[in-house]
């Protein structure tokens, strides 16, 4: 299998995405330039964290417009798997590759800590390696993650098991208190319904490796490769 | 010439920016304000071209406003 990092002006987990997947995984792993149309027939695609284009007008509103994304978005029309994480969970909502938008965080600011996580839906290509109702500590950092969606929609996401994580306390309940930005029923993470494109706002690039204290995240990657060689 | 676009949150959207500066108007005495929600202009210096004003919704709807959250409104020439 390969791998493919999108960078795009701004992006700054780009070189974390590709350390995982290339070092941690070993898979073979290419960066993917925003300009550039070919997708280097990768099986798997990273929108990563950061601030594409400044993230001037809308988080992730000018990268949604950008050369590779129309391949991004044919390659997940035909089954491809696509993780957006951060600002690249922002891209795809704004492609409308995922249904719903981030909003400024309900306190306006910008929060960097380790949040829990409660797993929702681990019938997918990337949460696999959980079990249902697990909870896991994975960082978040971000100013626009208030995750939004109108009623209509909300129940279509619970109705199709869309929602894969959610803001949960040590015990994984998800109280109004263990949600970091107010996103809409602590909705922290979903998948898009045929359950290949999958965005989440926390970075589990950033705890997937022992030396980092914390390797929740490394199931995720984990999921895919697997999935990918038909392990799962 | 120039259009005008303005863009703002939906009402029926939270707007945290909009609610901070509210109380921090009412901190400072202007208890006459209710609400307050924040927007964005753009001005776009334009050529005069066949159907502008759909082409400029066009880009409102493609580009400058995100209809799940925003609605927009366009001022036409100066």
């Amino acid at each position: 299998m390969k791998a493919g990092v999108v960078v795009f002006p701004g992006s700054n987990c780009d070189h974390d995405c590709y350390h995982v997947l290339k070092h941690v995984l070993e898979i073979d792993t290419v960066f993917l330039w925003h300009k550039d149309k070919e997708l280097k027939d990768v099986d798997f695609i990273v929108l990563p964290g950061g601030f594409s284009y400044g993230d001037y007008l809308r988080c992730g509103a000018i990268a949604s417009q950008s050369e590779i994304i129309e391949s991004v978005i044919d390659f997940a029309e035909k089954g491809g798997l696509v993780l957006g994480i951060c600002n690249g969970f922002q891209i795809l909502t704004e492609t409308g590759l995922l249904p719903g938008a981030l909003l400024r965080n309900r306190d306006l600011k910008f929060i960097c800590k380790d949040v829990n996580l409660v797993v929702s839906n681990v019938n997918t290509p990337f949460t696999k390696f959980y079990s249902s109702g697990e909870v896991i500590k994975i960082p978040i950092a971000h100013m626009d993650g208030n995750y939004f969606i109108d009623e209509p929609g909300l129940a279509d996401l619970i109705e199709n098991e869309q929602i894969v994580f959610r803001y949960c306390n040590d015990t994984g309940e998800t109280l109004d208190d263990a949600n970091p930005n107010g996103s809409i029923d602590n909705i922290a993470g979903i998948i898009n319904k045929k359950g290949n494109v999958l965005g989440m706002m926390p970075h589990p690039e950033r705890c997937a490796e022992e030396i980092l204290g914390n390797t929740d995240g490394i199931h995720i990657f984990n999921s895919v490769k697997k999935f990918l060689k038909g392990g799962i | 010439m120039k259009v005008k676009v303005y863009v703002k949150l939906k009402d029926t959207v939270l707007d945290p920016q909009g609610e901070a500066i509210l109380q921090s108007a009412k901190r400072n005495g202007y208890d006459f304000i209710e609400d307050v929600r924040v927007g964005k202009v753009f001005e776009l210096e334009v050529s005069d071209t066949d159907n502008l004003e759909g082409k400029v919704k066009q880009l409102c709807d493609k580009l400058l406003a995100n209809p799940i959250i925003e609605e927009y409104s366009i001022k036409m020439g100066e």
